[in-house]
């Protein structure tokens, strides 16, 4: 009984990922007749061969195979740059005493309160004033502020020996060498699950490109996808966008099933 | 918590902590500063003009029948997703915690739709309820069910909560199972003991224990729905028909950048920032008492 309701929710939740891939294996007229049919059809190989190279829809939008380039760019950079700045602004607060330390912790811990969504027009005029529009700067870094990232460090950190520290120092390693020869090696876990799950935190995005790229050259798969279907209307070609739309989940799903015990971990660390 | 052995240095923490700190400062403090201001002006559209109007915009937002539906709508639509992701999200990890050895494996069947974007679940979605191409949409139809999402404000309402749930169950499930497993065997072997019946001892012993889960659950499901379905929204319904799926965070994002209203707008940000700092608040409270549970 248990597993039956188990499986029945299984089902469920993949039912639209099923429905998604028969219908990006048929041809338009077939879908737009309304018989969209349980198994897949014959039509795959052509339908994702015209979304990955001219893009899909009425209205041909990039094609797939740029815009997946620019999601990777941009979720890569998003999760690397999140990861670099914040364990160098942890490492800091930890394992040095200055001045003003305390602050400029609480400056950045403040920022958890003030989601991109909710500043989204004051930042985005910040953006145009600095000229960072269509940019990969302007993209990316607004982004890659977080809170989060410091605290998981910090409390990481934490948790280091201080007898690490003393051995360090009198072998005459300064805090660099430290950092590169025993913090970072110390900290690989950590940071391979922080990066799965910035990684499709920074795929997923979707208002920030969306106001910040206008150049479709830049457009990002999950922003392009949401454009292709525009009114979703029955006339559109249902084919090659649901044929997109396997392409713009597939990465994220990929990384989650491959890495699984680093995703529930960085879930569990960095949301507590 | 201090550290007691520690390095020397001034300059050499500044440096470490300026990348952050510069980020911080421009794309957070500084905007959110403009946010105060500006939702203290009226500005004409073009920038041309400004005046300070105190908190007339507030006023204005407060009083403005578009944004108390915009309020509304998001009552409903959080309400609906908190509690649909959380009920089903619990009632399967209580099933997968029956068979210890298949939790696992359900885990990794259930986990995936986390990954999809929101914008993503929505095309999805919009793909099965689709009027005159949607397997269930068409489907709707044939039985006499008028379906349209595209002109009737409930059936726009229940399909972007059908795909914001959809992607929220997975991530729900992990930290129930997680909390289902965390309670010791002993507690429910002498429950059992007593006679208590399945039903009941979920009710009086599992679902008191994992209520500091759930709670902490509640706070993050609001803040999702709240913030980050607005792709689900601008994919689907683009807020309508006729504004019937107007959330609060969409109305920011058509006041400010197609109406260019700005004043308006940032008075608007500066009360969702509010209502971010008190769900942070709640949250934190939550994870201490999680912590000494």
């Amino acid at each position: 009984m248990a597993h039956g309701a188990l499986i029945l929710g299984v089902l469920i939740v993949a039912f639209p990922i099923w429905m998604t891939l028969v219908g990006s294996t048929h041809d338009a007229g077939t879908i737009g007749r309304g018989d969209v049919p349980l198994l897949p059809g014959s039509h795959g190989a052509e339908n994702f061969g015209i979304a990955w190279n001219e893009g899909g829809g009425r209205t041909r939008t990039t094609p797939a195979g740029t815009m997946l380039l620019n999601s990777l760019i941009m979720a890569v950079l998003i999760a690397v740059g999140k990861i670099a700045i914040s364990i160098l602004s942890a490492y800091a607060v930890v394992f040095f005493r200055f001045p003003l330390r305390m602050a400029a912790f609480w400056a950045i811990f403040i920022t958890l309160m003030l989601p991109v969504e909710v500043r989204i027009i004051p930042t985005f005029q910040v953006i145009v004033d600095l000229g960072l529009v269509n940019t990969w700067p302007g993209l990316v870094v607004p982004l890659i502020a977080s809170a989060t990232a410091t605290l998981l460090f910090r409390q990481f950190f934490l948790t280091i020996p201080d007898e690490f520290v003393e051995a360090a120092k009198i072998d005459g390693a300064g805090p660099l060498r430290f950092l590169k020869d025993v913090v970072l090696p110390l900290s690989l876990t950590n940071i391979a699950a922080l990066f799965v799950i910035l990684f499709i935190y920074g795929w997923n995005q979707y208002l920030w490109p969306l106001l910040i790229i206008n150049d479709r050259s830049m457009e990002t798969i999950v922003v392009g996808l949401s454009k292709m279907i525009g009114r979703g209307d029955s006339q559109n070609d249902w084919n090659t966008i649901m044929a997109t739309a396997v392409l713009a989940l597939l990465p994220p799903v990929l990384v989650v099933a491959l890495m699984q015990r680093w995703f529930v971990r960085g879930l569990t660390e960095t949301e507590k | 918590m201090q550290k007691k052995v520690i390095f020397r240095g001034r300059l050499l923490p500044i440096a470490l902590l300026a990348p952050q700190l510069a980020v911080t400062f421009v794309f957070f403090f500084w905007p959110a500063g403009q946010a105060i201001y500006q939702s203290l002006l009226r500005e004409d559209a073009f920038g041309f003009s400004r005046e300070f109007v105190g908190l007339e915009n507030f006023q204005e937002v407060l009083s403005d029948p578009t944004w108390l539906n915009a309020a509304m709508n998001t009552v409903v639509f959080s309400g609906c997703v908190a509690g649909l992701a959380l009920g089903l999200a619990l009632f399967l990890a209580v099933q997968a915690d029956k068979s210890l050895r298949g939790a696992t494996v359900y885990r990794s069947l259930l986990i995936w739709p986390y990954a999809v974007a929101p914008a993503v679940a929505a095309v999805l979605w919009l793909f099965l309820f689709q009027p005159e191409v949607g397997m269930i949409g068409r489907g709707l139809r044939a039985i006499g069910v008028p379906w349209d999402y595209r002109l009737n404000g409930n059936h726009a309402m229940i399909l972007v909560v059908i795909a914001a749930v959809w992607k929220q169950i997975a991530y729900n499930f992990i930290f129930f199972l997680a909390g289902l497993q965390s309670i010791p065997a002993s507690v429910l072997e002498a429950a059992a003991i007593d006679g208590a019946r399945p039903a009941r001892r979920f009710w009086t012993v599992i679902f008191p224990l994992l209520s500091p889960t759930t709670f902490f659950l509640l706070v993050v499901n609001l803040t999702y729905a709240f913030f980050e379905t607005f792709g689900i929204i601008h994919a689907l319904t683009n807020g309508g028909p006729a504004k019937a799926t107007e959330t609060l965070i969409y109305k920011v994002y058509v006041d400010g950048v197609e109406n260019l209203n700005l004043g308006q707008s940032a008075a608007q940000s500066v009360i969702l920032m509010i209502i971010v700092i008190a769900l942070t608040a709640i949250q934190f409270r939550a994870v201490e008492k999680k912590v000494h549970y």
